[in-house]
């Protein structure tokens, strides 16, 4: 562990026992107790995860906004100041870049949330790309993020010194202060489950930390790991860079069409994937509108096994695509997973069957968020 | 090193797997620290009874929420029975490893074999130098 970097959390996972694996480059904590419990937690109370190894890309100046346009999928110009909104970077053959949560400080000054995997990627990607009147800067380091995600997290942060209509409705954030530090309050998540995401400078983040788990002790509170963060967001069918999305996967194929704004619209990706016969009412007319190679489906086990990444999606004996996540759901009890298919194979109900190990075990489509959730509607982060 | 279980009435293998002499059968299942490497265990795919094994060779495989581990066989011999409770109850391997969480019983084909495995003293050096903080 000792070439890999750490967050400002560091000390604190090693106090509570935490298993760290490396992840991104960094020591992260995949446990401290249980997955399952930790899982459980978050869907009946509450989880706080350290998340600090994502990174935070700063974009200002007066051109900062037209830059941005160009360069995400989701509309710049319409996003309000305190707003946040899910997009994602194409590449000019319309492949994910990386998805990212694009959030508005002040009319010319943005910030991108990326993936910890990416964040060299992105950063470079965005500095060869705007002009040199568009300042950005990587802030990844020296930020902090936590997330506190479940339905007991907006009473746990009333402990910690602010009032209930202080906190940020859905997608919006707020400056507030939480035991005595200064906090970006970001009501976003990637769990499925009702929540926030803290972002506030790393020498504070383990007072925080030790302060919202105080607090929410009374509730249940407990400190969750990427192993939990996992098996949340596929509950709530949220796409993971690396499994879902990568530089050859266009937003429609996985299912996330309704984050990308008209093709007319001149961003980087857009010529390509109108040339790939996509519109963007390709998420409105289903998978067997045109465009579609091949379409992201969620599925749930019916015989007895589990899914997991890289196995391969069976069909009449056939090959037909591959799982690109799948694990036991804790909140379902069953083994759920998502995969690429043909676009005639993708509707609710069909069956098919997942190649475990040399066994074809069956499966069949079911709807996505396979988890029912107040959070359907929105894809969060 | 954490306070891991291992009682002394048993042989264990490098593969962090114990075994029991029951007069001809083995009974077979992973240690403590096995476990506790593994996280919650959600799944365990067990052969049919009758099945032979070979030393070395997997013989099933014992799922966490996030990977997938072969079972090793410790021995070659026939699997005289394996424990059905664990497919609704998988998590019977992390509460009770070494009772209601054992997995199969073999009849070895070389009873003489067994004296190849570790006794504790062995398994408990070999537990020391994996489980050393990472």
């Amino acid at each position: 562990m000792s070439e890999l970097l750490r967050t400002p959390l560091y000390a604190a996972h090693v106090r509570l026992n935490a298993r760290l694996v490396p992840f991104a480059g960094y020591a992260m904590p995949v446990q401290y107790t249980s997955i399952r419990e930790e899982h459980e937690a978050v869907r009946e109370r509450a989880g706080l995860f350290d998340v600090s190894h994502m990174g935070q890309l700063h974009l200002s100046g007066p051109r900062a906004n037209e830059a941005l346009e160009s360069l995400v999928s989701c509309e710049i110009d319409s996003l309000g100041i305190d707003r946040a909104r899910y997009g994602l970077l194409l590449n000019e053959t319309g492949g994910c870049v990386d998805d990212v949560m694009v959030t508005r400080e002040a009319e010319h000054a943005l910030f991108l949330c990326v993936n910890a995997s990416n964040v060299k990627k992105v950063r470079e990607w965005i500095e060869s790309r705007v002009g040199p009147d568009v300042v950005v800067e990587d802030r990844s380091l020296e930020t902090a993020l936590l997330a506190l995600q479940g339905p007991a997290a907006a009473s746990i942060l009333t402990r910690l010194g602010v009032a209930k209509s202080d906190l940020p409705k859905r997608f919006r954030v707020a400056r507030l202060v939480l035991a005595g530090s200064p906090v970006l309050v970001s009501a976003t998540g990637y769990t499925g489950a009702p929540g926030f995401e803290l972002y506030l400078p790393g020498p504070e983040a383990e007072a925080l930390f030790d302060a919202i788990l105080e607090a929410g002790s009374v509730d249940g509170i407990l400190p969750a790991g990427l192993g939990a963060r996992d098996t949340l967001r596929l509950e709530a069918a949220l796409p993971l860079y690396g499994h879902e999305l990568d530089e050859s996967t266009s937003p429609f194929e996985a299912g996330l069409g309704r984050f990308v704004k008209p093709l007319d619209r001149g961003f980087i990706g857009a010529a390509a994937l109108r040339a790939r016969g996509h519109d963007s009412a390709d998420e409105a007319k289903g998978a067997s509108g045109s465009g579609l190679e091949r379409c992201l489906v969620g599925f749930e086990m019916t015989g007895r096994g589990i899914a997991r990444a890289d196995y391969e999606i069976i069909h009449e004996g056939q090959v037909v695509g591959r799982v690109t996540s799948g694990a036991p759901s804790p909140t379902l009890g069953k083994s759920i997973g998502l995969g690429y298919v043909p676009p005639a194979l993708c509707e609710i109900g069909q069956r098919l069957s997942i190649r475990i190990r040399s066994k074809d075990v069956a499966a069949e489509v079911v709807e996505r968020p396979f988890l029912r959730t107040r959070e359907k509607k929105s894809t969060s982060r | 090193m954490a306070d891991y279980d291992f009682p002394d009435n048993l042989l264990y293998t490098q593969d962090d797997e114990w075994l029991r002499r029951e007069e001809d059968l083995v009974v077979i299942g992973i240690t403590d620290f096995a476990q506790n490497q593994l996280g919650d265990i959600v799944f365990v795919e067990l052969p049919e009874v009758g099945t032979l094994t070979e030393a070395g060779v997997a013989f099933g495989t014992i799922e966490s929420v996030k990977a997938v581990s072969d079972l090793c066989a410790p021995l070659s011999g026939e699997v005289v029975s394996v424990n059905e409770a664990l497919e609704d109850a998988p998590e019977k391997v992390n509460e009770s490893c070494y009772g209601d969480g054992w997995l199969i019983t073999l009849r070895p084909s070389d009873p003489t074999k067994l004296d190849d495995l570790l006794d504790i003293e062995a398994y408990r050096a070999s537990v020391l130098e994996r489980d050393s903080e990472s």
